[in-house]
């Protein structure tokens, strides 16, 4: 199997919300140019995991690692500062500011007297949205006059403008129209071909077997198991989801 | 016709709200000036209507801030208070101790000390509020009976007057104003400015290729610009100085003064100068710099800003000493006004700070709101205040007036808001 180092190890991270635990001794790692699904029912700790390499959550226990090396990762900016980009389940976007504010919220262009400058960052978010939904023209209404899909694009958009090494993805395209889910799939092949490494959650089956190298299932905050999707079946992975168990244990 | 006026206000790019405001305010002078007999629109009151505005309109772009950060600052009255003080004591009982009666640098080190204290002040509260994450309302709730009871033992409740005399000047009184070639100047300046930008706005859109408005949009908003300018500074000029003043105003120029007396304008008053100057400042910062920018998206949605990586903590600490900084500008203005400092001033000025910013447009609920809207809320409060005083209503009666107009303007904000769907 892959022997280099891979580009983020979480290791037997935990994270407890009052008395439960979201997060439960889980284990999981992402190499460069590969996507990891991570499926697992409603409230399985999905979005709580990844938000810990994203630093929105910090981890009760466990250890992070950036390329073998030990990440401190306290807030959203240490991770940006590892080039960790993250699309949010909830989108995180700041309704009343338009997509080119949300596009380069943290992170404006400004012009050589430190202003900051509308113009060129609105040049730019029409440019890459151009590429990514072509459809998309609202670029001068706050982005609560979007559609739930449109604004999807522009936190999808927002993730991959700044040349992320690790993505990740909470259901990206649950607010999306076939044609535009299409174009979601074709970015992630195309920047998986770049060596980005993506986590992609998804309720998506299908998707996820046709876009990621290895399925993680969680079940209850603890880890079911980790496959390559060429091992396994659909049906073995909707029962490691449904009954928790692994499926070589099964036969 | 309705629908053309829809187009030609949507072209020059001026929102509906802020022409609604503008509408009221109209509306508002002509009714006071028809029920006072033609008292209420002239010079003289409008000049001293700008003055009035200006303290509370210095706090208000303040105020803009923090409740479009979903914060409330209701200290701002007793900060005041202290601010003005401390500032009172120091001008008046310290520092000519050392420098001498009516020293030059009085004035400056008075102000740049209560703008230091302000700050200071806000940012403290400020720290409160979002590193110990106590709500703003229970904690400037507190900094109202705290700076209150501060304000009484600087000097044992005891008035402190006169304040010095160049630091007078920053009040209006009849000598601090620029008269009529400085306010020609500064107007000419202002219009200039505001036809530059403009101008740039427009080449910089073109640089990137996007549809720039038409080009009679642009001469219109123009010519509405200068026309308003020119206006003020004639109005402002068209008032003469008082008999007395004019006598030391000719004794200070060597001027002789004829039988008939010497017209001898007023011009625009420096504090309406100051607000001016930091209303711009303001806008600027709202629109054109990263702290603004993050602002308003923490206004909009606190957890995606803190997710961007903002570190909106910080940031409320900053919102508040800048908040502060600026009570003490408008601490400035009111004591020099009255020329001396009791410690009583600037009660109640929270609440019209904040009946000014909500009625100039800025949401409650976080994430809207604009320093012009908020100056122009000042002048719609102060107005309303003014009015009804000269038309000789009672003061009971002109809270109940204040209180009722607060409502039905913030009703009528919502109801516009739903509407445009904003
Ligand atoms: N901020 C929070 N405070 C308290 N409990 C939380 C919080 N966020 C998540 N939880 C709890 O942690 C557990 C895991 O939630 P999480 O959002 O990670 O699930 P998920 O796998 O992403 O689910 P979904 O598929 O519905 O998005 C749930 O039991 C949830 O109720
Ligand atoms: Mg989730």
């Amino acid at each position: 199997m892959n022997k280099q180092t891979p580009l983020i190890e979480l290791k037997n991270i935990e994270l407890a919300f009052g008395g439960v635990k979201a997060v439960d001794d889980v284990s999981i790692d992402l190499y460069a140019g590969e996507v990891v699904g991570l499926l697992g029912h409603n409230g399985a700790g999905k979005s709580t995991l990844v938000k810990v390499l994203s630093g929105a959550y910090q981890a009760d226990s466990g250890e992070i690692y950036v390329n073998g090396e030990r990440a401190i990762i306290k807030n959203p900016r240490d991770a940006r500062t590892y080039n960790i980009e993250t699309i949010y389940q909830t989108l995180a976007l700041a309704d009343n500011l338009d997509a080119a504010s949300n596009l380069f919220l943290g992170r404006e262009i400004v012009n050589k007297f430190g202003f900051v400058d509308d113009d060129a960052m609105e040049a730019a978010t029409r440019k890459i949205m151009g590429r990514l939904n072509p459809n998309f023209s609202k670029f001068s209404s706050p982005v609560s006059a979007l559609s739930g899909g449109q604004r999807q694009s522009v936190a999808i958009t927002r993730a991959v403008y700044f040349n992320a090494k690790i993505l990740i993805m909470d259901e990206p395209t649950a607010a999306l129209g076939p044609q535009e889910t299409e174009m979601v799939a074709e970015l992630i092949n195309q920047l998986k071909a770049d060596g980005i490494g993506i986590f992609l959650i998804s309720h998506d089956i299908h998707d996820v077997m046709q876009l990621c190298d290895r399925i993680s299932v969680m079940k209850n905050g603890k880890l079911v198991g980790t496959e390559r999707v060429e091992d396994v079946t659909d049906d073995e992975i909707l029962a490691m989801i449904i009954l928790g168990k692994n499926p070589e244990k099964k036969s | 016709m309705k629908k053309s006026l829809k187009k030609f206000v949507d072209a020059i790019g001026i929102d509906m709200r802020l022409l609604g405001m503008i509408g009221a305010l109209i509306m508002l002078w002509v009714v006071f000036d028809l029920v006072t007999g033609g008292r209420f629109l002239t010079p003289r009151n409008l000049f001293n209507l700008s003055v009035q505005t200006a303290s509370v309109a210095v706090m208000a772009t303040g105020m803009v801030f923090v409740i479009v950060t979903r914060h409330i600052d209701l200290s701002v009255g007793a900060m005041l208070g202290f601010i003005a003080m401390i500032m009172g004591s120091l001008q008046v009982y310290i520092l000519p101790e050392y420098l001498g009666l009516g020293h030059w640098s009085i004035w400056i080190i008075t102000v740049i000390v209560g703008i230091l204290l302000g700050a200071l002040i806000g940012a403290f509260q400020g720290w409160i509020i979002g590193y110990l994450a106590v709500p703003a309302f229970i904690v400037t709730l507190g900094g109202l009976l705290v700076w209150r009871g501060a304000a009484w033992w600087v000097t044992q409740g005891a008035t402190i007057a006169p304040v010095d005399v160049t630091f007078r000047l920053l009040g209006g009184g009849s000598s601090g104003t620029l008269g009529d070639t400085l306010s020609w100047a500064f107007g000419i300046f202002a219009t200039v400015a505001a036809l530059i930008m403009m101008v740039q706005s427009r080449r910089r859109r073109a640089k990137h290729g996007f549809t720039p408005k038409p080009l009679w949009a642009e001469f219109a908003l123009g010519g509405i610009a200068t026309f308003l300018i020119t206006g003020f500074v004639m109005i402002m000029n068209a008032y003469p100085l008082p008999k007395g003043a004019v006598k030391r105003y000719a004794e200070a120029n060597n001027l002789e003064v004829p039988a008939e007396g010497l017209f001898i304008s007023h011009g625009i008053a420096i504090p309406v100068v100051i607000v001016l100057a930091i209303g711009v400042m303001m806008t600027i910062i709202a629109t054109r710099t990263r702290f603004g920018r993050y602002i308003f998206a923490t206004g909009g949605n606190p957890d995606a800003a803190e997710l961007s990586g903002i570190n909106t903590r910080l940031l409320t600490v900053k919102i508040f000493a800048l908040m502060g900084a600026l009570v003490a500008v408008a601490a400035v203005i009111a004591s020099a006004r009255l020329g001396s400092v009791g410690n009583d001033l600037g009660t109640l000025d929270e609440l019209r700070t904040i009946a000014a910013v909500v009625i100039g447009g800025t949401a409650l609920s976080g994430g809207i709101g604009t320093i012009h809207g908020a100056i122009i809320g000042a002048v719609i409060m102060q107005s309303l205040q003014s009015g009804m005083a000269m038309v000789g209503v009672d003061a009971p009666l002109q809270s109940i007036v204040v209180g009722v107009v607060l409502v039905f303007a913030v009703w009528i904000d919502i109801v516009y808001r739903k509407r445009a769907g904003l």
